[in-house]
């Protein structure tokens, strides 16, 4: 017999409001129904209303985990609309950035994970570890989430070469403790027991539905944007892409745990190999013309895309995340597992409904728009914009 | 009757968290005050898992119409009284985003709202002084 279980939208364990309707047969899921929508705050929107350099403040409230993600998509977008090139101090403080920002967010995974597993020692020794680096953060930029370190043609503020030893001293410590995570998590037979051979993604599954990031790479698909189209400083350092076949929640969390260590190695060689001069490039004005950035984010790639009419304000501007694809995958992941599994599996892919979410226009309990007529209502917009350009 | 609730909710405030329209950052901020660093269960605060075992609320983000049903349905089955806490400046006002056709908030002109703590995200030092001006507030 089917019951549906249903999990949210205001659940104690998400801290973001999404509903998931499990559908069981006793204690096994048989089907998953994702409704989300709930955080839907409309930056496609409100970006064109904004100048270009306002915007890496609006998207970078996106998503508060990956606040250096967006803004990231969006100036290289923007710096390729314009072919603007980065100056290179500019380009290795925003690999720094980055990658510190990957640690922070895969540090915030592996605790949450421990939380949802109901071990909050993991969640409270990882998170301990995590307000060091929060603490650089606000050595350089001055706040401890959102950054605003990403401006169109560099950077928005210097690393000063005085604080490098700081930097260094913490990543010394980070490493130290990523290795004792390492070990602590993937020794402990409870949590083995909990992680291993559950939520498996198989690769054809993970291709099939184009999930990024570490959901992809646990799934022993090497896809990452840092090294098929390298941007900044990424080709100028020496790291590896991490890959695990298993595509069980274990491999992913050992993804997780072992690119912090990559990391660290790209940012210990930027820090060491950091250039002098500016730090950014002047940008007068955004010619016409269209832009696309891509930068992995610690979720996966992050993709923007800008249109420019010459303006001092983006004509349109496209935002995916790659919570978008991942989320999706769920279905295949959480279905043959049991109820206790599902929390855990619907996490695993370290989700990021802000970044992800979409609306849909209801009018008297009927949808508003189709997909069809979306498409015509898109179609007939690139229209406009294509007259506006020929006149 | 009336001043034994107080006292409880004075003494050790129970808060539920609820996230509205919020970019996620104000949560991780709030979960972080409960990790060693700040570890406010010291004071006896504890996160709680449902609206009806809560004191007080502490609200993130803004409010959009999706949400908004279901935050005023959180709120009316709190217990009362209990205190509801504006983390950062999206409950404020808009924030950014006040040119947006899915934003409606802000929250006080739904729920009443007693201290809010402004910050992009507030840090956790302020989200615990805004908890404890509200308690004052009480007394």
């Amino acid at each position: 017999m089917r019951r549906v279980v249903p999990i949210g939208p205001y659940h104690p364990l998400q801290e973001e409001p999404e509903f998931f309707k499990l559908i069981v047969e006793g204690e096994k899921v048989v089907d998953l129904e994702i409704n989300l929508g709930y955080n839907h705050r409309g930056h496609e929107f409100i970006s064109p209303t904004l100048t270009w350099d306002q915007v890496p403040f609006l998207v970078e409230r996106i998503c508060g985990i990956c606040s250096d993600s967006h803004p990231y998509a969006y100036v290289l977008a923007a710096e390729d609309c314009a072919h603007t090139s980065v100056p290179p101090r500019g380009q290795y403080i925003r690999t720094i950035i980055g990658e510190l920002e990957r640690i922070h967010s895969h540090y915030l995974w592996v605790g949450l994970a421990g939380h949802f597993i109901g071990y909050n020692t993991v969640w409270m020794w990882v998170w301990r570890y995590r307000e060091p680096l929060l603490d650089i953060f606000e050595l350089i930029m001055g706040n401890r989430n959102h950054y605003a370190i990403n401006k169109i043609g560099g950077a928005r503020r210097d690393i000063l070469p005085e604080d490098y030893p700081r930097i260094e001293k913490y990543l010394d410590l980070v490493e130290e403790k990523t290795k004792m995570f390492t070990h602590a998590v993937l020794d402990d037979p409870v949590i083995r027991a909990r992680l291993e051979g559950v939520g498996i993604l198989p690769r054809e599954d993970a291709v099939a539905y184009g999930v990024l990031g570490p959901t992809a790479r646990g799934s022993g698909y090497a896809i990452d944007v840092r090294k098929d189209d390298p941007y900044d400083a990424y080709d100028k350092v020496d790291w590896d892409i991490v890959v695990f076949d298993e595509g069980d929640v274990l491999a992913k969390a050992k993804v997780r745990l072992l690119e912090c260590f990559e990391s660290i190695k790209i940012v210990r060689e930027c820090l060491k190999n950091m250039p002098d001069g500016p730090i950014e490039a002047k940008v007068d004005e955004i010619p016409p013309g269209e832009g696309i950035g891509r930068h992995e984010a610690p979720r996966g790639e992050v993709f923007h895309y800008v249109r420019s009419d010459g303006s001092n304000m983006p004509v349109r501007h496209k935002v995916r995340a790659p919570s978008f694809m991942n989320i999706a995958s769920n279905v295949v992941a959480v279905k043959g597992y049991s109820i206790a599994d599902a929390a855990l599996v619907l996490a695993a892919v370290d989700p990021c409904y802000c970044c992800t979410e979409r609306t849909v226009v209801f009018e008297d309990g009927k949808q508003k728009y189709s997909g069809q007529d979306l498409l015509k209502l898109s179609q007939a917009k690139t229209e406009k914009i294509r007259r506006r350009y020929r006149k | 009757m009336a001043n034994a609730k107080l006292w409880g909710l004075t003494k050790s405030p129970w808060v539920f968290h609820v996230a509205a329209a919020s970019c996620n950052n104000c949560d991780i901020e709030i979960l972080d005050v409960l990790t060693p660093r700040w570890d406010v269960e010291r004071f006896g605060i504890v996160l709680v898992g449902s609206p009806r075992h809560a004191d007080a609320l502490l609200v993130t983000g803004v409010l959009n119409r999706k949400s908004l049903p279901r935050v005023i349905q959180v709120y009316e089955q709190t217990p009362k009284p209990c205190l509801v806490i504006g983390v950062g400046t999206c409950t404020c006002h808009n924030h950014i985003f006040e040119p947006s056709y899915n934003v409606v908030g802000p929250y006080d002109k739904y729920i009443p709202v007693d201290v809010y703590i402004p910050g992009c995200p507030p840090k956790p030092e302020a989200i615990i002084l805004g908890v404890v001006k509200a308690l004052q507030r009480l007394q």
